[in-house]
């Protein structure tokens, strides 16, 4: 008895039992990563971009593409507290325009999800709404955002409203038609077993058809919150006074290239960082998809 | 009322209304009367089912035999609910469920189904599934609900894995703990259309054990589709060949070997008598199915 529990001990001296979780799996995982080739590609691959920026626009000063700063120039006007041409991470206007940006997005981004879900959800569930709906959908999705401007600007008072308006509308029809998706895409038997199982209607959507669309829900989320970014910049390019789409366009017009360069730089960050965000909060949601998808080595 | 032996079981539910000791009721006679299904797809009208007669008696474990597409599942869907029939009726202990004036039978928990390719909802854990039926029925609060859960899951020898997602584990463990899901809710008959054809054929030998010993505790009445002889002989109680389609009864066996049936009775005389009887009628049908070349309709 001592010798076989001793002898356990002994083979499972130094070994992992358990999984880590939390912090500790994150940690793991990337000093796994760091023994494949990926982390050092994708440093690799940075490092490529910014050489042949800098080598058009600095190093060659390859013709036309002397007219833009390249990285150098950007990196000391971003990262210095007295920038050249106004804008940098010290001042404050450059904060103030990604948070203007970043409620607009936020405020888009709530409308455009809490009418699209469960537009999309009772279109695909039960055909009389899809039916009353869908044509008129389909004809909207199509019409580019910038041809909205107009008709937002007539509509809507001031600057932030037609703005809002046009962002939370690019993404309505991504979520929603995400979301129509995704309740049609539930295999047949959840319902009918859900319904020997004696569950009413309203069993049956909160059990399966809001969770078994879910992970196209976030699918949807995740581009309709790019959209949301892409049309609302559209937007404050058109019909704005503060945000980043606006700054791009205003530094062009007043000819001080290297903030329109941190603004689109900036930008790129940002979007990243919402569309990661809500990765996670889906994931967090759907525990069963993402257990499910591990262990298919995804 | 556990340390009774099967037997004495079968006599408890010969002789008293009330049923075995797990509380189920007494029932579970379905009787299948000249039922006829005419599909409509695109206009052309396909039989499906024709004139198709079987009796089955409470607490009878009865397998359907026939080529692929011959309507079997047809019949399920009926019996379930799911399709309506276009003539003939369906009786469950002399109730109508579904005949003429009533085209399709309403679903309900005292006919739950086991599908072919599991529906067991991936977002819920086991346990969570195996309680959603008395929960959305109301029969249960939730802690009861799962309290009962844990312990027949247990039962089946999956007391470890309540607390997993169906996609964590095997598909064997996820289709036994479907059937103790179906179990929970006390059914009068468990339909069960090709429950194990996905699986290999060892996994299979320990799925059939796990349903005979299901068998001898609840004596459900239990309605098995299924293209394999060996486990329907090995299983049932009767064996129905029905043709290819249209779907009609042509030929009942009776499996006399004695219950409790080990794997020891697939090597019997008897057993392979059966065989040679069985693979003799439904040969005739594969081969016409075959010669048809009709595609399967779903």
């Amino acid at each position: 008895m001592t010798t076989a529990s001793q002898t356990t001990e002994t083979v499972n001296a130094g070994r992992r039992t358990t999984a880590p979780t939390g912090l500790a799996l994150y940690w793991y995982r990337f000093q796994q990563s760091l023994s494949t080739p990926k982390p050092y590609l994708t440093v690799l691959g940075i490092g490529l971009w910014l050489f042949t920026y800098w080598l058009l626009c600095e190093g060659l000063r390859v013709d036309r593409f002397d007219k833009i700063p390249g990285p150098v120039a950007v990196a000391k006007d971003w990262f210095s507290p007295t920038p050249f041409q106004g804008v940098s991470i010290f001042t404050e206007n450059y904060y103030n325009h990604i948070y203007v940006s970043c409620r607009r997005i936020l405020i888009a981004f709530a409308l455009a999800t809490g009418i699209g879900v469960p537009l999309g959800l009772f279109m695909g569930w039960s055909q009389r709404v899809r039916e009353y709906a869908f044509p008129i959908l389909e004809t909207l999705r199509p019409i580019p955002i910038l041809a909205w401007v107009p008709l937002a600007i007539l509509m809507f008072p001031g600057f932030e409203a037609p703005v809002i308006f046009l962002a939370t509308l690019a993404s309505l029809f991504v979520t929603t038609l995400n979301t129509m998706l995704g309740v049609q895409s539930i295999d047949e038997s959840y319902f009918r077993a859900a319904g020997c199982l004696g569950s009413s209607n309203w069993d049956i959507f909160k059990n399966v058809v809001v969770p078994g669309a879910l992970p196209f829900v976030f699918t949807g989320l995740q581009i309709s919150i790019g959209v949301a970014w892409f049309s609302l910049v559209a937007a404050e390019m058109v019909s704005g006074d503060h945000g980043l789409g606006y700054l791009i366009v205003d530094s062009y017009m007043n000819n001080v290239t290297v903030p329109m360069v941190i603004g689109m730089i900036t930008l790129g960050f940002v979007g990243w960082i919402t569309s990661v965000l809500v990765r996670i909060v889906g994931n967090w949601l759907m525990q069963w998809h993402v257990k499910a998808l591990a262990l298919q080595g995804r | 009322m556990n340390q009774m032996t099967t037997n004495q079981k079968l006599h408890a539910a010969a002789t008293s209304p009330q049923g075995t000791g797990t509380g189920r009721p007494l029932g579970g006679a379905l009787s299948i009367r000249n039922v006829s299904k005419i599909y409509d797809p695109e206009g052309v009208n396909v039989c499906a089912v024709n004139d198709c007669s079987m009796e089955i008696v409470a607490g009878e474990v009865c397998m359907i035999v026939g080529p692929s597409g011959c309507g079997k599942t047809t019949l399920l869907n009926a019996i379930a609910g799911f399709h309506s029939i276009t003539h003939g009726e369906i009786l469950l202990d002399n109730q109508l469920l579904c005949g003429p004036g009533k085209p399709k039978a309403s679903q309900g928990a005292d006919r739950m189904v086991v599908f072919q390719n599991g529906a067991l909802f991936p977002w819920r854990t086991l346990a969570e599934n195996v309680a959603y039926g008395p929960i959305v029925q109301k029969k249960m609060t939730k802690a009861e609900a799962h309290e009962k859960a844990y312990h027949m899951l247990a039962e089946a020898g999956l007391g470890d894995f309540g607390d997993k997602y169906p996609g964590e584990v095997s598909s064997g463990m996820s289709r036994r703990a479907e059937i103790v899901r179906a179990l929970i809710n006390e059914p009068k008959v468990l339909l069960l259309d090709e429950p194990y054809r996905a699986m290999d054929a060892l996994t299979k030998s320990i799925m059939h054990e796990s349903l005979l010993e299901t068998y001898d505790r609840t004596k459900v009445t239990i309605f098995f589709i299924t293209h394999d002889l060996e486990e329907a002989i090995f299983l049932g109680d009767k064996v129905h060949i029905v043709t290819t389609r249209p779907c009609s009864l042509k030929k009942t066996v009776d499996v006399t070997i004695p219950r409790p049936r080990t794997y020891e009775s697939l090597s019997s005389e008897a057993f392979r008598t059966l065989m040679e009887e069985v693979n003799e009628a439904v040969h005739e049908e594969a081969v016409k199915a075959f010669q048809a070349g009709e595609r399967e309709l779903a």
